[in-house]
């Protein structure tokens, strides 16, 4: 190839590559979220209730473990799922159960939800259960949002004593 | 997968016919993208470190920072982030395509599982320090990488503590998160060019230094598109708006899309899968090892030229093993050795004219000896006839030779063109054997055992031990680099030499002939 044509094709070759590092590395654009809409993201990390309540062991039983481990109750450890549920103007948008965390089933709860919704004025309900009941819930909260487009209206669970947390 | 393999190397042969057009076989970038992979890693420490001279960690001073860099300091620190960014994205299209291209190429399997298998470890680090990298920046894109990789983490059964929390609303953002980043984004490349140091450990003269001429286009390249395009950043991060359409970097990112659709735990499973496999692929159909270069000490000197030749860095020079006067001897490490018989060719025993009937070389290939390669040489070349025989010597990775064979052209080939001792196109052209010697084999500048061709290149001109002897005729020499797909070119070339040699024959009956020089032809019959 004639040396002009040789540089023109190294010029077209660098310009392409150029090209496509400029126009990648930044587009096309995601669409993560439809921006017509906000979004309740739902998290907690949430210990739920023992499964089995600890029980007193028999004096036998005490004689039976070794001495350096005895003790008077016997404390299983695994907990209970934690189950949570969210209501926007009665209708439900998530109930779910959280299994805890830990090998032995012994840690929190942890959930992360992202959740779009139309912006505008709500009525959100929002319930948790961490005891050993079978239905119901221990905790309720029922307010009112007005949730803007885009926004990131987080929801997440305190304890000590136990409640909702909005922000 | 063999089928994969040849289609893929078909079609980078062809693409890369098209640069050696452009750019000529010594700028091809397709022979230079470990080099180039090299390049891009200095530019990206360089800019790297002039960047975090002005670069502020903190939630809010870590993006005010780079919007001073990219807007005040447009002419230095933008450009500087802009290289940053380019040189980053460019060196993963390096590595994806010397990935394809090694395995195209088929340069990963028995002694040369190294650097394949270190290879492996970079795709995460550089990945990793690219993440890291836009998570320094705090925008609405560092926000996003922030929630979904650390939910991502989440689905590892490792961390007690969900990690995505720290990220839930701005009152739960922690300064240590940005302290832990700029450490990460240090460190992960600071690791990588350990690695990148072990990955090239095994090879002689290994390319890290693109050529000059490639080097200049490469910088001017990514200069004109940090000024034409410069890097910068979204919006400032705020965790009370979700980031919902972005801008992001398809090089680092486009797994991120997918992390929306499917599962983390998936995800990890996959890519995991993905680079168990990646590593294991030297032995998945590790194929036919072949037999490692040995020494026969009593005709190794332990003059050194194997050791200087062997683009593996298999063989070194080690005491005297026998009660020979010499000093040293050749040692071959048996996991390095790929068996080119690179060596055999610089060998100064392995010669075809030698008298003694048992021909040994101080090296030797168990699998084809020298003195096979002789055999073959004079069956190959006792069947021609005429005044225009030519003799092809070609390797095992290029095109298929066979064909080839007729009246007036005989054929040898071996695992590489550089195991053929210069010695020999003296033998045949001396001896009569031939008209002319033609040699061939992979693509210049890209051969598969990486140095034969320029060994041999250099070998023919006399710059390199053992050098042709003067008295060889070069216009009876011809070579052409043709690889897997320059059939038609290559035949255009043996014919052109072939009128040429045709030519010599009718117009120029004064050239001295070969073979005056007394070397018995007893000698060739007891071979
Ligand atoms: C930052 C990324 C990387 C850089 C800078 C890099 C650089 C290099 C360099 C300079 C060479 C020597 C080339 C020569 O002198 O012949 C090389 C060889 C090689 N690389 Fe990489 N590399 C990178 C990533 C990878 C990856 C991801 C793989 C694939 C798994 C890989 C596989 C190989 C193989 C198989 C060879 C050896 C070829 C042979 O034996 O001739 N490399 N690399
Ligand atoms: S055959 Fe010889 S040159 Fe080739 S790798 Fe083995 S020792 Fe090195
Ligand atoms: S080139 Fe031959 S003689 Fe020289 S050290 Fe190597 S094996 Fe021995």
């Amino acid at each position: 190839m004639p040396r002009t044509g040789r540089i023109a094709g190294q010029i077209i070759a660098y310009g392409l590559f150029a090209a496509g590092l400029g126009y990648f590395s930044n587009a096309p654009v995601y669409t993560w979220l439809d921006p017509g809409f906000a979004l309740i993201n739902l998290s907690f990390s949430h210990a739920g209730q023992r499964k089995e309540e600890c029980r007193r062991l028999t004096p036998a039983e005490i004689a039976a473990t070794a001495p350096n481990m005895r003790q008077p109750l016997d404390c299983p450890r695994e907990r209970v799922p934690v189950a949570a549920e969210l209501v926007l103007d009665g209708i439900s948008l998530l109930s779910k159960s959280y299994k805890p965390t830990g090998l032995a089933r012994d840690g929190a709860s942890s959930a992360y939800e992202r959740i779009p919704v139309r912006p505008g004025q709500h009525q959100l309900t929002v319930r948790l259960r961490d005891s050993r009941r079978g239905d119901g819930f221990d905790y309720e909260e029922n307010i009112s949002i007005n949730l803007r487009p885009r926004q990131n209206f987080v929801v997440d669970f305190r304890d000590n004593p136990g409640r909702f947390v909005f922000k | 997968m063999i089928h994969l393999k040849k289609i893929l190397r078909t079609g980078f042969e062809y693409m890369e016919d098209v640069f050696d057009a452009a750019f000529g076989p010594a700028w091809n970038p397709f022979y230079q993208l470990g080099a180039l992979g090299w390049f891009y890693y200095w530019i990206v420490i360089s800019s790297g470190i002039y960047l975090y001279i002005f670069f502020d960690t903190g939630i809010t001073d870590a993006y005010l920072s780079v919007e001073y860099l990219t807007h005040e300091q447009w002419y230095a620190g933008g450009v500087m982030r802009s290289l940053h960014r380019y040189a980053s994205d460019a060196l993963v299209i390096m590595m994806l395509m010397h990935l394809l291209r090694e395995f195209a190429m088929d340069r990963f399997r028995s002694s040369r599982w190294f650097a394949w298998f270190t290879g492996i470890p970079m795709l995460w680090f550089v990945f990793s320090a690219g993440i890291t990298g836009y998570w320094m920046v705090w925008d609405r894109l560092a926000q996003y990488i922030a929630i979904v990789t650390t939910g991502w983490l989440d689905t590892l059964p490792f961390f007690g503590e969900s990690i995505a929390r720290n990220f839930l609303s701005n009152a739960d953002l922690s300064g240590r998160f940005f302290t832990l980043m700029v450490f990460l984004h240090i460190a992960l490349p600071l690791l990588l060019l350990f690695i990148m140091w072990i990955h090239i450990h095994r090879h002689t003269q290994p390319k890290v230094n693109p050529p000059l001429g490639l080097a200049a286009g490469t910088l001017v390249m990514l200069l004109v598109v940090s000024l034409v395009k410069p890097a910068v950043s979204h919006a400032p991060a705020d965790l009370g708006i979700v980031p919902a359409v972005i801008g992001l970097d398809w090089f680092y990112l486009p797994i991120y899309p997918l992390l929306d659709r499917y599962p983390g735990e998936a995800m990890w499973m996959v890519l995991g899968v993905i680079t168990l496999l990646l590593l294991l692929l030297p032995w998945l159909p590790s194929g036919k090892q072949q037999a490692v270069a040995v020494i026969d000490l009593d005709n190794c000197n332990g003059c050194g030229r194997c050791v200087a030749d062997c683009p593996f860095s298999a063989i070194s020079l080690g005491p005297r093993s026998d009660n020979t006067g010499y000093e040293q001897e050749a040692v071959v490490d048996n996991r390095h050795c790929t068996s080119c018989g690179i060596c055999v060719g610089a060998c100064p025993t392995a010669t075809p004219f030698r008298r003694r009937s048992g021909l040994t070389a101080g090296i030797e290939l168990p699998e084809l000896q020298i003195s096979e390669v002789r055999d073959k040489t004079l069956a190959a070349t006792g069947k021609l006839g005429g005044n225009d025989r030519i003799l092809v010597f070609g390797c095992q990775h290029s095109m298929d030779l066979s064909a080839l064979e007729d009246s007036r052209t005989g054929v040898v080939s071996m695992p590489c063109i550089g195991m053929l001792p210069p010695s020999f196109l003296d033998f045949v052209l001396s001896k009569n054997l031939a008209d002319g010697v033609f040699l061939t084999g992979c693509r210049d500048g890209d051969c598969y055992f990486r140095l034969g061709i320029r060994w041999t290149d250099a070998r023919i001109c006399g710059e390199r031990d053992p050098e042709l002897r003067q008295r060889v005729p070069q216009q009876r020499i011809r070579t052409y680099w043709g690889g897997l797909t320059r059939s038609k070119q290559f035949l255009r070339e043996l014919d052109a030499f072939r009128n040429g040699l045709n030519a010599l024959a009718t117009c120029n009956q004064n050239v001295p002939e070969p073979g005056q020089e007394g070397n018995g032809h007893k000698d060739i019959g007891n071979a």
